[in-house]
């Protein structure tokens, strides 16, 4: 079932808060990956207020669905999520990055109540939800797994490892998502090492591919809800995105893959954000 | 630990079965009575025997084809999903091909994911240097959380995989190619992970050592018993982490003369576990590390390779004699309590 206005604009509304507290999150940690978690707020957004069975009061609660980052330096993005979602109190972002943290600029599963999986070395969290997926199955668990990858990680020759395992492991309980941003540290993907025909790879390794716009909520949530039917072939969603979204400056600027902000920068990144609306 | 039958190996078993083959039967025994555990293998399921478990279950074992990688990263994922996956691959493939995956997606969250490691060593000789794996003790002693076990033969890698299913977090176990004759007479004998078992008394020096090493070593005790009238302790160090430093300093303490042997590259492995140990202790005595002296292993079958490298009877002999010759300075306060 589509959207409803009052639920997009929920999304929307939640979506800027949390871009808003992605700009202090660089700032009271020093630094971070803030282009590559702006992208992909709005995939998390949809996620942890829409999709995922998950339960703050108990983190652990063993039904839940499962989320891997597998693009780990998106902490800064993820790690706001799970707070504004009730996992631990939005204040405790302030200690980000500095001595005796749970949160770092990648995420620790045995630290981050919520998180579900550590995540920063690329290219490891797609073998992680195949495990996770695969033990749903065999517990006759209901639970989901969903794991986001960059697609700059997806250089490394183990995310096709996993890719190769998922649709032979018949896993219609596993639903890989792409922040298909274009950009990695270097440039550009298609110019330090082309990734394109991105779709064709993986309907190739046997994946059930849905593109979409992964800032519009109407087309993440009709790929999701066509994800969370389950059948026995794994959906990947290529959610083409703008990297450092929701911040003019910052979008497509390679220079904001990791960056830090002082007062006037991060007023002027908010203030854009507002703008937006 | 569970309660398990079937599982009662003698040295007939062990002399006509690999350590692999007992591995996996224990494994698909213990599989019944535990149907958490899991299996997994990346193209090598008969090679390391876990064959055998994926026959009695076929519906909790993975293969993931020729892709270590991505067999631990699915390793630590089932373990997340509370689960207890056994992944065995060669273990070469193991410490360096997953290398990462052990590490940051098992070690790191400590998960309970059990790998066993076969044609550890230089037993798979004669495949060449890319097959042969004298550097898995120090690649795993060094990850945290990491229990790293190295059985003296199959009836101990039985006792191994059995205790490993109830140790929290990983646990690394070595095994060989698996032709070498057995060291225990049959499984009665109280195995505990971490605590060395001392196979022979001696007072005159000490042998610590692990996997093949410990029947050879056993072997040359006898010989120097016979023929030099030496007392030679031997103690079977199979777990090399974390490491009996009370078994350690008691052998300092006894006969203070160490020498440790090792189907291992004589950096970062055994040696060196039991060298920090003594070290720190302050406590003056002769050392030697005996194993491969930071080489590559030479092209050959398994005995012959032993025999070169001196890690049979003879070499040890050859060695605990050297040592006998050697001096040390004994410290007026050494306090020997």
């Amino acid at each position: 079932m589509a959207l409803s206005t009052q639920e997009r604009q929920k999304l929307q509304d939640i979506a800027r808060e949390l871009r808003l507290t992605v700009i202090d999150v660089m700032a009271w940690s020093g630094g971070a990956h803030v282009g590559g978690s702006l992208s992909i707020i709005d995939i998390l957004t949809i996620l942890y207020f829409k999709y995922l069975d998950v339960n703050p009061a108990d983190p652990q609660w063993d039904e839940r669905d499962r989320f891997v980052l597998s693009k780990g330096h998106a902490a800064a993005g993820l790690i706001p999520v799970l707070a504004k979602r009730g996992f631990f109190p939005e204040e405790t972002l302030k200690t980000f990055n500095h001595f005796g943290s749970p949160f770092a600029m990648h995420p620790d599963s045995n630290k981050v109540i919520g998180c579900d999986a550590s995540a920063g070395s690329l290219g490891h969290g797609l073998s992680m939800a195949v495990g996770m997926a695969l033990g749903a199955r065999q517990r006759k668990m209901p639970w989901k797994t969903v794991c986001l990858m960059g697609d700059g990680e997806c250089c490394e020759g183990s995310v096709w490892e996993a890719a190769m395992s998922a649709p032979h492991f018949k896993l219609g309980n596993l639903i890989g998502i792409v922040d298909r941003n274009r950009f990695m540290i270097d440039g550009e993907t298609e110019d330090v090492m082309p990734l394109e025909p991105f779709a064709d790879k993986w309907r190739a390794f046997g994946w059930d591919v849905v593109e979409v716009d992964g800032h519009d909520f109407d087309q993440l949530d009709e790929a999701l809800a066509r994800a969370w039917v389950a059948t026995d072939v794994p959906v990947l969603i290529l959610a083409h995105t703008i990297k450092g979204k929701g911040v003019d400056f910052m979008e497509n600027n390679v220079v904001y893959h990791y960056a830090s902000a002082d007062s006037e920068l991060c007023a002027r990144a908010k203030a854009s954000i507002l703008k937006e609306g | 630990m569970a309660v398990v039958t079937g599982t009662n190996w003698n040295a007939y078993d062990a002399a006509t079965m690999t350590s692999r083959e007992i591995y996996g039967r224990t494994l698909a025994e213990l599989g019944k009575h535990n149907e958490k555990i899991v299996g997994l293998t990346a193209d090598l399921a008969k090679t390391t025997a876990i064959v055998h478990f994926a026959k009695a279950f076929p519906d909790r074992f993975y293969n993931v084809g020729i892709a270590e990688q991505n067999m631990f990263g699915i390793a630590a994922g089932l373990a997340k999903a509370g689960l207890i996956p056994f992944a065995s691959t060669m273990a070469i493939f193991a410490c360096m091909r997953a290398g990462e995956q052990i590490r940051t997606d098992i070690a790191y969250q400590n998960l309970p994911v059990k790998i066993i490691a076969t044609h550890a060593g230089i037993s798979f000789g004669h495949a060449g240097t890319t097959h042969h794996c004298t550097e898995d003790f120090a690649i795993m002693r060094a990850i945290p959380n990491m229990t790293v076990i190295c059985p003296a033969d199959g009836i101990e890698t039985s006792k191994a995989v059995q205790a490993c299913v109830d140790t929290p977090g990983p646990v690394y176990i070595r095994i060989g190619r698996g032709f070498e004759p057995p060291c225990y007479e049959s499984d009665n004998y109280t195995y505990e992970i971490g605590k060395a078992i001392t196979m022979r008394e001696g007072t005159d020096m000490t042998i610590i050592c692990c996997g093949i090493a410990v029947l050879q070593a056993m072997n040359a005790a006898r010989v120097l018993a016979e023929t030099d009238g030496l007392s030679v302790r031997v103690i079977n160090m199979h777990t090399i982490k974390p490491i009996d430093r009370e078994a350690i300093l008691k052998a300092v303490t006894d006969t203070r003369r160490i020498l440790t042997i090792e189907e291992h590259n004589v950096i970062g492995g055994l040696g060196d576990a039991v060298g920090n140990v003594i070290a720190e202790s302050g406590k003056g005595c002769v050392f030697k590390k005996h194993g491969l002296q930071d080489t590559f292993a030479a092209i050959g079958y398994a005995e012959d390779l032993y025999a070169y490298y001196g890690l049979d009877a003879n070499g040890v002999v050859d060695k605990v004699r050297e040592m006998m010759g050697m001096e040390f300075e004994p410290d007026e306060d050494w306090n020997d309590e």
